[in-house]
């Protein structure tokens, strides 16, 4: 079984989609490399960290993007950033079977903030273009920086997210709100409690992601091809369906006030068995598939 | 010195507006040349949690739903992010998606939406409000950045008097409203009278994101318009 979290961005594309069926944008050998970055002494990467391209799913035509999470944290800069709206602009011209896009980032790449900042927002102005046109859009995130910052509001633009349950998905980290807040506001080091807390497990129990897989890169592909093979692989936004999520939304803040008395040994399960999940103390010692099967029998409450 | 959102509310719709405080929340209606436009935002350089992201939300979808084409403004004055356990928890991320979606939900359906900056924008606070607008538009005086420099020399691990260094001058990386009108983020700074500028800012908004090219055109972005182009016209 080969792990999704130890796969390059370039092994992801290559083991997920049809064999030798990627074809790369922007390739390396062009040679589109961060202006940005040498005044910092880091050095620059030949892809600026994301890979994009077309490629065939089960015989589908369909664009993929996947970002190196091990270049500077798969974050986004200015050429980075327009690559992936480049990709998606063209999937609005093009109109393949879906796009996907493999998340693997802390966010916006703080050497050159400010750009990546709005290359984040034109990457969500672009996919929401994407998914209006009723071009399915998936977000696939297993990677050892899970998705945060810009790109963990990103996923949830798209009209389906994948995520492994050792993929995590959030918007701040843990480390930032540390530095902030103190080592009492959430201790970065305790791995457990950011699982817990921005875990995949976690996720797929409060209804954030439409597929819990395994760390497993041909799961990713059978959870991509069973999304494109159901029948709301295009979820268009529409005015009901953002009250459907408002309502959800809503009714998860009023199970955990501002004011509740916060543990970090036990918020995660309280929340858990609040949402009506069974034995709710034991869901980080099951794997995926007893997970799921419990679900199957009990039902996703939320 | 920024101004209060009282000042600039009374500046741009004179004392008859409709826009109330609510703690950090600003909501409400007001009147420009005899055309109602909702109002919402931030104020007191809020930190943006949960529930003041829904509440925004709700705002947008209230006025999709009951007053089709009514433009909206949002008044931007944000620290950022809410920085918390318990945000982070019961997703935060998706909460500030909602609101982005909401917006661009109501851009979609006719509305008209301008973004204006009028103290301070960080980073997750402003990603889903101004930056999904049809425009952002920023007060001369205000503020914009992504991240505090300790906490991120700290992410970057670059030495924090380095990141000092590159504050001052270098406008991909330094915070300034020029920056961002530089690098396309900004569209315009209003300089003069706000209601004129208010008016000409609804006048000519464009439902294309033009923010590459005018990066481009502006000199602050230079790289970005040009890749969107190449990935356009690969082969």
């Amino acid at each position: 079984m080969l792990s999704y979290a130890e796969c390059t961005a370039r092994e992801r594309l290559a083991h997920l989609l049809d064999a030798a069926s990627f074809q790369e944008w922007l390739p390396p050998q062009d040679r589109l490399t961060s202006p940005h970055l040498q005044a910092l002494g880091v050095p620059p990467a030949f892809d600026d960290g994301v890979v994009i391209g077309h490629a065939r799913l089960d015989g589908r035509h369909v664009f993929a993007a996947a970002q190196e999470g091990a270049y500077l944290g798969g974050g986004v800069g200015e050429v980075h950033g327009a690559k992936l709206v480049g990709l998606l602009r063209r999937a609005l011209r093009d109109r393949p079977c879906a796009v996907l896009l493999l998340l693997d980032s802390g966010g916006v790449r703080l050497h050159e903030a400010n750009a990546g900042l709005i290359a984040v927002s034109e990457v969500m102005r672009a996919l929401l273009d994407v998914r209006a046109a009723g071009i399915p859009t998936l977000v696939l995130i297993g990677g050892n920086n899970g998705c945060f910052g810009g790109m963990g509001i990103v996923a949830h633009c798209a009209d389906h997210i994948i995520l492994s349950d050792v993929g995590r998905l959030a918007l701040s980290g843990p480390e930032v709100i540390e530095a902030s807040r103190g080592v009492d506001e959430f201790d970065s080091r305790d791995r457990a409690l950011v699982w817990r807390t921005t875990g995949g497990k976690h996720r797929w129990i409060l209804g954030d992601c439409s597929h819990l897989v395994e760390d497993a890169v041909q799961a990713f592909r059978d959870a991509t091809l069973s999304i494109l093979n159901g029948a709301d692989a295009s979820r268009p936004v529409t005015a009901k369906s953002l009250e459907n999520e408002h309502a959800q939304l809503r009714r998860r803040l009023a199970l955990a006030p501002p004011d509740a008395p916060a543990n970090p040994e036990t918020e995660a399960v309280a929340l858990w068995r609040q949402l009506g999940v069974p034995d709710a103390e034991h869901i980080p010692d099951l794997d995926v598939a007893a997970l799921l099967d419990r679900f199957a029998h009990e039902g996703r409450q939320a | 010195m920024s101004m209060s959102w009282q000042t600039l509310a009374g500046r741009l719709f004179g004392p008859q507006h409709a826009i109330t405080a609510e703690g950090d929340f600003l909501s409400g209606t007001a009147c420009l040349d005899g055309r109602i436009i909702t109002v919402l935002g931030t104020t007191g350089h809020a930190e943006v949690g949960l529930e003041l992201a829904l509440a925004q939300a709700r705002v947008v979808l209230d006025t999709v739903a009951r007053h089709p084409g009514r433009p909206l403004l949002l008044l931007i004055d944000t620290q950022g992010q809410r920085l918390r356990r318990r945000e982070e928890l019961l997703g935060l991320n998706r909460a500030m998606a909602h609101l982005g979606k909401a917006i661009d939900l109501a851009r979609r359906q006719g509305h008209a939406v301008l973004g204006l900056v009028y103290d301070q924008a960080l980073s997750g606070g402003f990603i889903t409000s101004g930056l999904i607008a049809d425009a952002c538009d920023a007060l001369p005086e205000a503020e914009i950045y992504v991240m505090r420099l300790p906490a991120m020399a700290r992410i970057t691990k670059l030495p924090e008097s380095t990141l000092r260094e590159l504050s001052q001058n270098n406008p991909v990386f330094a915070p300034g409203v020029v920056n961002y009108l530089r690098m396309g983020g900004v569209r315009r700074l209003w300089e003069g009278d706000p209601a004129e500028a208010l008016r000409q800012a609804l006048a000519d908004l464009t439902p294309q994101d033009e923010r590459a090219r005018d990066g481009a055109s502006r000199g602050g972005r230079r790289l970005a318009a040009d890749i969107i182009q190449r990935v356009l016209d690969a082969a």
